[in-house]
């Protein structure tokens, strides 16, 4: 019988997992992380189901994944993914953009993210180290209005080029507000 | 495509109109001194394979610049996820890469399952090798049969897609469905092998090497297929994991990467295989290693079969699986949870999940945020297609026309993983 509240015991066997696989602990990617950009440069770091994950200023993300690029102990060089997230309760942090690293030599992975205000949209673009970062944060603009400065072409690319909003942020709900038809005592949404 | 009639001027202007008529402009440029050509390759053209668009600049045959256009078939996937309990994702995941559905179908249930800390019983692990190494040949079939039909060779495409039907077949007799195939359920499959599936599993495994050897025989040493294929549209290491390549693409360029043997996942470890490897990373490397990844895939299957564990086939979590319809009409139990579990009422822990598998094309992976809801907050899929065809303009300019559709369908861009 699952008990519902398995979360501790998956992160746990999720983190077994990694350990056992990476060549490099998160401990010490962290010790190394800290002895190049400084101790206080990464907030909240936690470690998701075994994958490091640390909250960085969005001032310091386009130098510490550069710097990651060409480092040799860590080698974090190849972006997996990047996608936008959109925290309406957030105040002030509305905005996120979450990165993934990955080094194909260590088997390790960092998750790097950045919050902003949703007033000030405003990120530096990573093309100029990946080339892979392109389209990537043509969609996190597309989706969520994030504008990368120094993008070479930062146009929509999913949507069409006439829309006049964001849609993956969350004030636009899949289905019509007014319905009614759905609305149910017992099994209301 | 000067002809003489277009050096008197009206000519040129009739010539124009009738490439234009074509849909083909002539602009003048004057970096060039010379008129260069905008082919508008697709959105829907029978050598693209999907819908996408290619504008391309074109100095007579040859390409001088390409601007994709794509987002034809964007289903916002990502946006539905947010509403759907995590079950009901399942078909949005079969709708990506449909050519290898299996693969998607158990790379999300592997996700939820991360999440949830479910562990898969070993038969239902086994299965899932079975049916995503099946997936895998069948995309690759799919994959270097069409670059037959772009190289001008159709007969190969005949032999393959008839094993392609056989596996599909087997989807049929496991699942019930053939191309999007909403296989398995969160915590293992929905149902054992059937006796007729294991018989067809074991049909197709005699049957199809001969098909393969045949396939191979025909192209491999091939004059015609390697001059046009060897040296097009290549890409170096550096650049292609510059650009996030991945899958068959990446290792055709010489990097060993597979997602199956870095971070193994349903039991990839117990199994005996290679990882193939190209060197120049052109249509030819590509093709040559598509084509070892399914003899290996074959091994992976036969190994899996041979070995095949007793036990159950899918996991002890009644919260996420559903129970035997015979249980529903008699306990009370039983209904409740497939109330629940079909109502989408049970949350699922706060937490946030990377899970990727070895898709057809790559490393396919599901970026999950869950807020504690039934739904997930975010969903964020890695589509490996979407990842690499960036890199398409690089590696056609300069090459000509003809070379740049063999160059895209040796990528294998499938439109639905491209777009989502």
């Amino acid at each position: 019988m699952t008990d519902l509240n398995t979360s501790p015991a998956a992160q746990q066997k999720a983190a077994d997992y990694v350990k056992a696989h990476a060549a490099i602990g998160n401990e010490q990617i962290l010790t190394r992380l800290q002895e190049l950009f400084g101790a206080d440069t990464f907030s909240d770091v936690e470690e998701q189901y075994g994958l490091l994950t640390a909250t960085v200023a969005r001032e310091k993300i386009h130098e510490i994944i550069d710097v990651l690029h060409g480092e040799e102990q860590l080698q974090l060089n190849f972006l997996t993914t990047m996608c936008g997230v959109h925290w309406p309760e957030n105040e002030g942090k509305e905005l996120s953009v979450v990165y993934q690293l990955h080094s194909l030599v260590n088997n390790i992975r960092l998750r790097l993210k950045i919050f902003f205000p949703i007033q000030d949209p405003v990120v530096p673009t990573l093309t100029d180290v990946y080339a892979t970062a392109n389209w990537m944060e043509r969609e996190a603009y597309d989706f969520f209005g994030i504008i990368f400065t120094g993008h070479p072409n930062l146009i929509r690319i999913l949507n069409v080029e006439d829309m006049d909003y964001h849609p993956m942020r969350k004030e636009y709900p899949l289905e019509d507000g007014t319905r009614e038809d759905k609305t149910d005592l017992f099994f209301g949404r | 495509m000067a002809t003489n009639d277009a050096l008197t001027a009206t000519g040129h202007i009739h010539h124009e109109a009738a490439q234009q008529q074509r849909g083909v402009m002539v602009t003048k440029t004057e970096d060039f001194g010379q008129d260069l050509t905008t082919l508008n390759l697709g959105p829907t053209h029978p050598a693209t394979h999907g819908i996408f668009q290619n504008i391309l600049q074109m100095d007579g045959e040859k390409i001088i610049s390409g601007v994709p256009t794509i987002g034809y078939i964007h289903r916002a996937f990502e946006k539905i996820a947010e509403r759907r309990p995590f079950y009901q994702i399942t078909p949005l995941t079969d709708r990506m890469n449909y050519c290898s559905s299996p693969i998607n179908n158990m790379g999300w249930h592997m996700t939820v399952e991360k999440l949830l800390g479910i562990e898969v019983p070993k038969r239902a692990q086994y299965i899932r090798v079975i049916m995503m190494e099946l997936a895998r040949i069948a995309d690759h079939l799919v994959c270097n049969g069409i670059l037959g039909v772009d190289t001008g060779a159709f007969s190969g495409f005949l032999y393959l897609f008839e094993e392609r039907e056989n596996i599909y077949e087997i989807y049929e007799e496991v699942c019930g469905s053939r191309l999007t195939t909403n296989m398995g359920r969160v915590g293992g499959m929905e149902r054992d092998l059937s006796p007729v599936a294991l018989e067809k599993l074991r049909t197709w495994l005699k049957r199809f090497p001969a098909v393969m050897r045949e396939f191979q025989n025909l192209f491999d040493r091939n004059r015609i297929f390697m001059d046009r294929t060897i040296n097009v549209g290549p890409i170096s290491a550096e650049r292609a994991l510059n650009y996030g390549f991945t899958g068959p693409n990446l290792r055709a360029a010489g990097v060993d990467y597979d997602v199956r043997v870095m971070n193994p996942y349903s039991s990839y470890q117990d199994f005996d295989f290679e990882i193939p490897v190209g060197t120049n990373g052109d249509t030819y490397d590509r093709y040559l290693v598509r084509n070892e990844e399914i003899w290996q895939s074959l091994r992976i299957i036969n190994q899996a079969l041979e070995n095949l564990p007793e036990g159950p086939y899918h996991a002890d979590a009644p919260h996420y699986y559903l129970p035997p319809k015979q249980e529903v009409y008699r306990n009370m139990e039983a209904l409740i949870y497939h109330f629940k579990i079909i109502m989408g009422e049970i949350d699922a822990p706060a937490g946030e999940v990377y899970h990727s598998v070895e898709g057809g094309n790559g490393e396919l992976g599901f970026y999950l945020i869950s807020d504690g809801g039934r739904t997930p907050y975010r969903l964020h899929f890695r589509r490996p297609c979407y990842i690499y065809y960036q890199a398409y303009p690089e590696m056609v300019v300069g090459s000509t026309l003809s070379d740049a559709i063999i160059t895209l369908s040796s990528m294998n861009v499938i439109a639905g993983e491209l777009d989502a």
